[in-house]
């Protein structure tokens, strides 16, 4: 019901919703919640677990009950909180967990057989037949369980992710956080004050009463106005700070868009990592229910939810308002309704020495010890002494105290120190570096005590920056807070302590009754405080009940931890940015743009994207395409762009003594303008990479690896160096990206190349030399990783496009053309050259017959470990060639015909295959047992996978040109 | 008491009044057979093993926080038999295998629910290396089918499969993989050993192990001096510090692994699902929760906590590869303290003391192993012997190099 | 996250690539046994408490860091370049 001339919301702007098919009528400034109050619906969902009615608790982000979806034109959101929901023209929602409607939900059933769904009953039962648990069991609790549903599609949602940083920052923007923000604002600081909710003020907003002699309400507006005009200062309303981590780094949920209807390029959410040098928590306190037998019914709300939804958004949620609480503080919910008119029925006071003086019935040292009404509360029971009197409500308030919002200080392990005084747990100081609870957040409950924390903790941060300000604090109340905790109402019914996931006062006993002793052990047998809200409002009151249960204190019995994040938020905020090919930055090749052109399908190699083949018209699978080029490549000359291996340029004096020592052979004695391939072991012994270096000067080297390791070889480098030979004269740089480099390679590759070149060179076999190409300085080697007499130009990347396009289109009047990735590897297994296929990080420069490579007059990097004796012997597999008439596939593995396929009789295993139209056969890379001693055996080759199971041929890996005839020509 | 169906009836008839502990909270006595430190799932399924398969039960399990308070309550969850390498293969094969008739045997419900994982290949050379994980999974008598595109298309119909940066080439399905309720297998073990006469010790911490003449003599605890034949050391992320305790350096480097769950959503991923271009894997739990996690927080720590920017890279797989989990909500972030060995595989075995034995080593892939571990542990521990399935797991094949690298990476600790 | 790199400043630890113990700044002569080899490549004090590690500014200096850190707080107390340590 709606109350003229309170709250403060937008009456000149009405909004319409719609909840479960229903239209209905809002303001702007609404939530969901005091909306559909406002409304008089009051039933908004149905519970986890025993699918019980349940209505608005709370007014915030704790909210354990009123989960609703969201229905957007496109997708669906689940699990919103109708508290922090706020209603916009066309916000379309429905409730959850529910089958049938929701006031008629069949799975209501489970509230009749609550007693033997106690607590963990699951663990003690569907145990048989073993069958039925995946096939029946199972299915039919999942379909139970859960709340909101998602629509499997895509979301297609737009969300940010941003960093922000600042020397204050400010978490919550009730009077402590208003002051801590005022002060640290006005030394010029620069300050940033996060609010949970879309409107500033925290719990003035709610609660009124005077600050330095103005209502609340104008000294929040007055604080505001002048924060806005601070340039230092940055207000950040509707995001939540949601984690604490390691220096100083904050999370934070922004909700941009959720309270706008969806338009393009709005964002929905910001996920913010707030770095700040101090951070003041002014988070308030969180109300506490109390558990009495029926305490779930929709229309039993906290009282401080009631305050809030009659004072900001001029809702009352019931006609006839009862009010059970156990702190003074409590009454003023009572006062504030009775003022706008609304009938209390009764104050319930569980405290015997409390007052009984108010304008309505009091009942004191009295307690709520039942309720009723099917779908709303209809009235309570109230015991008081030994009589048991029923009070007609249609809204009972309830407040067991409070708890301070001490989360985030949590989140580094810290744990909260139990105060007596406060019957709650307080922040353990210093938990968080730079952190500093203020306010209610750390047990400072009246006003005054919010305003002087806030303003404390400021000034000390603002000393510590080396700043000055002078702000005086304003005058307010200073009620003094101290409570007798009232936590669970003795009675014999079940009494909620979480209503999330629908854990009662008898599921604790139950776990206690189990042997379920510890906090964790209760938490995780009842679920209690496992559900959305995390055990915001039932955590305390718990472990309160255990206590009690075991005989212990509730210090000695501890509490769980808080873990990030305070409240949940959606995977696609924090993952923002991942969508679709933003997981992954995106390398192209200079001849991208050419090779597409060509029609070639470009993949994934790595980050880079390369061309798989270039198709002829005709050619009806990639194999065909791929054989042309293999036999294009043999025959005449093929073009392929190899930019995407990693270049390394290394210079100085000792230059070649630093590659000695990171390759397992020499370098220092190759000689100028000359080229050699070099084998990189980890200090494991294990093979890290391959590739050439090229002596370009008397100091100065370029090193190429392969385009996997590129990074790590860099690492690598830059480790040895700076770990072991810091003093030696030598500097490198990676200058992957400064060159374009294409390999020309076959019969016919000279003819191509020099056809460039302004004066052409006669280069012998892995020899290197300065060219001009059409005025612009290159190099070009003399290198094959396709067994022809090969070369590679390379010249500064911005000419990269421009050469493939005109090596491309000679080759083709020499009969040749490009060749994509399947050629080139057809072409170097034909040859008997490794990848990454092969050196998988599991295998020796023994294992690939390179064991000839570790030079003995040198120590290397992985020399030593190389000599342990597992890396040795005939027991490891070793490096072979497979041959085969019929398809053969990589993944397969190798057992000795005629012996039983298993893995005690496994042999080895396939690498790479591939087609070889040279050959004419069916070729594979492998590891076998012994494998050079056995060439020649036959092996059986076995994918079960693939449905293979071929005869090869045990040979030596080099199939092509085995005497290198080809590559000196 | 055993648990039925029948039980659960009869017990809520009578207002749940009847339910006894699950396991005594007994004192510890002054001395034991065998004391295991550590109550974790591996700690608690070596107990539960040493008593039903060996007859063994004058046994104590100490723990220095309460039962199932590491690893064992801190995972994803995940239960597969698909590992490659000889010596891995048949160990985890037989964990699988156990599994299979872990409820049966503990009388508890572990919800372990077989509903088939999915590992997800992004290119060729990827698909090849699955191939011969499968090969190898079915040599060693497990199961593995090899999918295509489409085949991944039926089983998962909501991944991108069209606008993503590296897209789906198949995946390779293991359909007795799956997952279990963490929780409750640490309990079914506790109970079980418990049962058997195991004295299952909770806040008893050890602060020493006494060692005289090379021969372990018992342990020193929060809770007085124990003694003890036989102690085995299984400790998971701390296994450093109480190795030490004996002089022992070990081969182990304790990292921090996030891992996250979802609030509840109604039934919308059936499998266990892993990507293949960035760690990211994914389940929904019984309860509803989509549980998932990825790579290590890469940093050596003990803090039981991580950091934003594997939480946010995590998402971001999560975000390429299936968008329509966007507006789940993560609702609680947590973190594991992983014992990374060089090679990734773990290690059960004597140490240089007589009588003491180490557990540990297990890197992220601890909790499927833990039915095995406690049978081979137990088996170890019993006879003197390793257990034929574990024989690889030695504590000194890092110095010999005898080593069993699955991913390849070397012996950087946290690569694995 | 973040580390103050000696050159770059202060910055966060998506930079940054992890190794290991500082263990690996002492490598073993050419002709140790093996068993100082497993030592330096396998072994670790793995403290939970006070450690040296080392971490690469990846994306910033291309200097290798020691840092000395706690791992149960995550706290850094100090950063020096392996290039240019003392001892």
């Amino acid at each position: 019901m709606r109350i003229d001339g309170k709250g403060l919301v937008d009456r000149t702007k009405p909004v319409r919703f719609r909840f479960d098919g229903k239209d209905y009528a809002g303001y702007k400034g609404d939530t969901l919640a005091s909306a559909l109050l406002a409304n008089d619906v009051r039933l908004v969902g149905r519970s986890f677990k025993y699918h019980r009615p349940r209505g608005v608790l709370t007014a915030g982000s704790e909210e354990p009950n009123a989960l609703v979806e969201v229905v957007g034109p496109s997708n669906q959101t689940p699990n919103v909180r109708a508290t922090m929901q706020e209603v916009f023209e066309g916000l379309d929602c429905r409730s959850q967990n529910r089958l049938g409607s929701l006031r008629f939900d069949l799975l209501a059933v489970n509230d009749y057989l609550s007693p033997f769904l106690s607590a963990g009953f699951y663990y003690k039962t569907f145990m048989w037949p073993r069958a039925f648990w995946e096939g029946l069991y199972e299915p039919i609790i999942r379909r139970a369980a859960g709340l909101g549903s998602l629509s499997g599609k895509h979301d297609e949602g737009t969300y940010e992710k941003a960093f922000a940083f600042c020397d204050v920052l400010v978490i919550g923007s009730g009077p402590a956080g208003l002051m801590a923000a005022l002060t640290a604002g006005r030394s010029g600081a620069d300050v940033i004050l996060c609010e949970e909710s879309h409107a500033l003020g925290g719990r003035l907003l709610s609660d009124g009463g005077t600050i330095g002699g103005v209502p609340a309400g104008d000294w929040v507006a007055q604080v505001l106005a002048e924060l806005q005009a601070l340039p230092n200062v940055r207000i950040m309303a509707r995001t939540t700070v949601t984690g604490a981590y390691d220096s100083g780094t904050y999370g934070a949920l922004e909700r941009v868009g959720l309270h706008k209807p969806a338009r393009p390029n709005l964002p929905r959410e910001c996920f913010w990592r707030i770095v700040a040098k101090h951070a003041v928590l002014a988070s308030g306190a969180l109300e506490r229910p109390v558990a009495f037998e029926n305490n779930d019914r929709p229309g039993i709300m906290m009282a401080s939810a009631v305050r809030t939804y009659l004072n900001r958004y001029g809702v009352v949620p019931g006609k006839r308002v009862t009010l059970f609480a156990n702190t003074d503080q409590a009454r003023g919910v009572a006062r504030d309704l009775m003022a706008s008119g609304i009938q209390v029925a009764a104050i319930i006071d569980p405290r015997p020495d409390a007052s009984a003086v108010e304008d309505c019935p009091v009942h004191v040292g009295a307690e709520v010890v039942g309720s009723r009404g099917r779908l709303g509360l209809a009235g309570i029971q109230v015991r008081k002494g030994s009589e048991t009197i029923e009070i007609e409500t249609d809204c009972l308030a309830m407040s067991g105290g409070w708890n301070p919002t001490i989360h985030l200080t949590c989140h580094m392990n810290g744990r909260p120190r139990w105060s007596e005084e406060l019957a709650a747990f307080v922040p353990m100081e210093g938990a968080v570096p730079g952190l500093v609870a203020v306010g209610a957040a750390n047990g400072s409950m009246s006003t005054h005590g919010a305003l002087a924390t806030g303003h404390a903790a400021a000034l000390r941060a603002v000393e510590a920056l080396g700043r000055k300000v002078s702000v005086l604090l304003p005058e307010a109340e200073d009620m003094p807070y101290t409570l007798k905790a009232l936590w669970a109402v003795e009675g014999k019914g079940r009494a909620w302590l979480d209503f999330a996931n629908d854990v009662t006062t008898k599921d604790v006993k139950l776990a206690a009754q189990e042997g379920f002793r510890s906090v964790e052990h209760m938490k995780r047998y009842t679920t209690q405080g496992m559900a959305p809200d995390q055990g915001k409002s039932s955590n305390v009151a718990a472990l309160a009940v255990l206590a009690e249960a075991t005989g212990r204190g509730i210090a000695e019995t501890g509490v769980t931890t808080f873990r990030p994040p305070y409240v949940p938020v959606s995977i696609a905020a924090m993952g923002a940015g991942g969508r679709a090919e933003g997981f992954a930055p995106q390398r192209f090749l200079t001849s991208d743009q050419a090779s597409r052109d060509r029609g070639a399908p470009m993949i994934e190699a790595g980050l880079w994207y390369r061309p798989s083949y270039f198709p002829k018209p005709g050619e009806a699978t990639w194999r065909e395409a791929c054989d042309r080029e293999v036999t294009m490549v043999r025959e005449t000359v093929g073009v392929a762009d190899v930019s995407t291996l990693g270049k390394i340029d290394i210079q100085g004096k000792d230059a070649g003594r630093f590659l000695d020592f990171v390759y397992t052979n020499t370098f220092s004695t190759l000689p100028v303008g000359r080229v050699r391939y070099g084998l990189m072991l980890r200090e494991d012994g294990l093979v890290l990479d391959d590739g050439t270096s090229a002596r370009l000067g008397e100091g100065h080297y370029l090193m190429t690896t392969t385009t996997a390791a590129a990074g790590l070889v860099m690492r690598h480098l830059d480790f040895v160096h700076q770990a072991f030979c810091a003093d030696w004269q030598v500097r490198f740089i990676s200058v992957t990206e400064s060159w374009a480099q294409f390999a020309v390679a076959g019969p016919k590759a000279r003819a191509l190349v020099n056809s460039f070149l302004e004066v052409p060179v006669d280069l012998p076999f892995m020899g290197v030399a300065p060219v001009r190409i059409g005025g612009v300085d290159g190099r070009l080697f003399r290198i094959s990783f396709s067994g022809e007499e090969g070369y590679e130009l390379a010249v500064p990347t911005r000419y990269g496009e421009a050469l493939f396009r005109d090596l491309v289109a000679r080759a083709e009047t020499m009969g040749g053309g490009p060749y994509g990735m399947e050629a080139l590897n057809v072409l170097r297994i034909e040859k008997g050259f490794i990848t990454h296929a092969e050196i998988h990080g599991r295998v020796t420069a023994h294992d690939i017959g390179m064991e000839k490579m570790v030079s003995a007059k040198k120590d290397c990097i992985g020399k030593a470990a190389a000599t342990r004796p597992g890396m040795w012997g005939p027991e490891r597999e070793q490096l072979v060639g497979l041959k085969a008439s019929a398809p053969i596939s990589a993944g397969a593995h190798l057992f000795v015909p005629g012996t039983e396929v298993h893995r005690e009789t496994d042999q080895g295993y396939v690498t790479s295959i591939c087609w070889s139209p040279t050959v004419g056969a069916w070729l594979g890379l492998g590891f076998l047992k012994d494998g050079r001693a056995r060439h020649g055996e036959k092996i059986r080759l076995v994918d079960h996978l693939r449905g293979l199971d071929v005869l090869c041929e045990v040979c030596d890996p080099v199939f092509h040109d085995p005497d290198g005839e080809k590559l000196r020509a | 008491m055993r648990y039925s169906g029948l039980k659960v009836i009869a017990e809520g008839l009578f207002g749940n009044k009847g339910w006894t502990p699950a396991w005594r909270n007994p004192s510890p006595k002054s001395e034991y057979d065998v004391i295991i430190i550590g109550g974790g799932g591996h700690g608690l399924a070596t107990a539960y093993y040493l008593a039903k398969n060996h007859g063994i039960t004058n046994v104590a399990v100490l723990e220095k926080g309460y039962l199932g308070s590491g690893n064992i309550g801190r995972n994803t969850t995940i239960v597969r038999a698909n590992y490659f390498l000889p010596g891995n293969s048949e160990f985890y094969s037989h964990s699988l295998k156990l599994w299979e008739g872990l409820e049966s045997d503990l009388n508890y419900n572990v919800m372990h629910s077989q509903r088939g994982l999915i590992n997800l290949f992004h290119s060729d050379g990827q698909r090849d290396a699955f191939v011969r994980r499968g090969n190898a999974m079915i040599n060693q008598g497990d199961d593995a089918i090899l999918l295509d595109r489409d085949g991944v298309r039926e089983h998962l119909p909501y991944l991108d499969f069209d606008n993503t940066r590296f897209p789906i080439y198949g995946g390779l399905l293991h359909p007795r993989g799956g997952s279990a309720r963490h929780d409750a297998v640490a309990w079914g073990y506790a109970r079980g050993a418990d049962r058997r006469g195991v004295d299952l010790i909770q806040n008893c911490e050890v602060t020493g192990i006494d060692i005289e003449g090379g021969v372990v003599r018992g342990v020193q605890t929060t809770r007085g001096a124990i003694r003890a034949k036989k102690v085995g050391i299984v400790v998971a992320g701390r296994s450093s510090q109480v190795a030490a305790m004996a002089g022992m350096r070990l081969p182990i480097e304790s990292h921090v692994l996030q891992a996250f769950v979802t609030e509840g959503l109604k039934p919308v991923i059936n499998h266990v699902i892993s990507f293949g271009m960035g760690h990211f894997y994914i389940s929904q739990s019984d309860k509803g929760g989509l549980v998932f996690g990825g790579d290590l927080d890469f940093y050596a720590s003990y803090a039981s906590r991580g950091n934003l920017p594997m939480v946010e890279h995590v998402m971001e797989a999560g975000m390429t590869l299936m968008p329509m989990i966007g507006r789940a909500k993560v609702l609680r972030s947590w973190g594991g303290i992983m014992d990374m060995s060089p090679d990734g595989s773990p290690v059960i075995d004597k140490t240089h003391v007589e009588g003491l034995f180490i557990d540990c080593g297990w890197n992220y892939g601890g909790f499927k192993a833990v039915p095995a571990s406690g049978w081979c542990m137990a088996h170890l521990m019993a006879t003197g012997e390793p257990h034929e399935v574990a024989a690889k797991f030695r504590l000194d094949r890092f110095a010999t190099g005898h080593l069993l690298d699955e991913e390849g990476t070397g012996s950087q600790h946290n690569l694995h | 996250m973040r580390l103050t790199c000696p050159l770059c400043g202060d910055r966060d630890r998506r930079e940054f690539y992890y190794y290991g113990a500082e263990d690996y700044l002492h490598r073993p002569p050419e002709g140790a046994p093996l068993a100082d080899w497993d030592n330096y490549l396998h072994l670790r004090d793995n403290p939970a408490g006070v450690t040296k590690d080392l971490w690469y500014h990846e994306a910033g200096c291309a200097q290798w860091l020691v840092v000395t850190r706690n791992t149960v707080t995550h706290e850094i107390s100090g950063v020096e370049l392996v290039a240019e340590r003392k001892a």
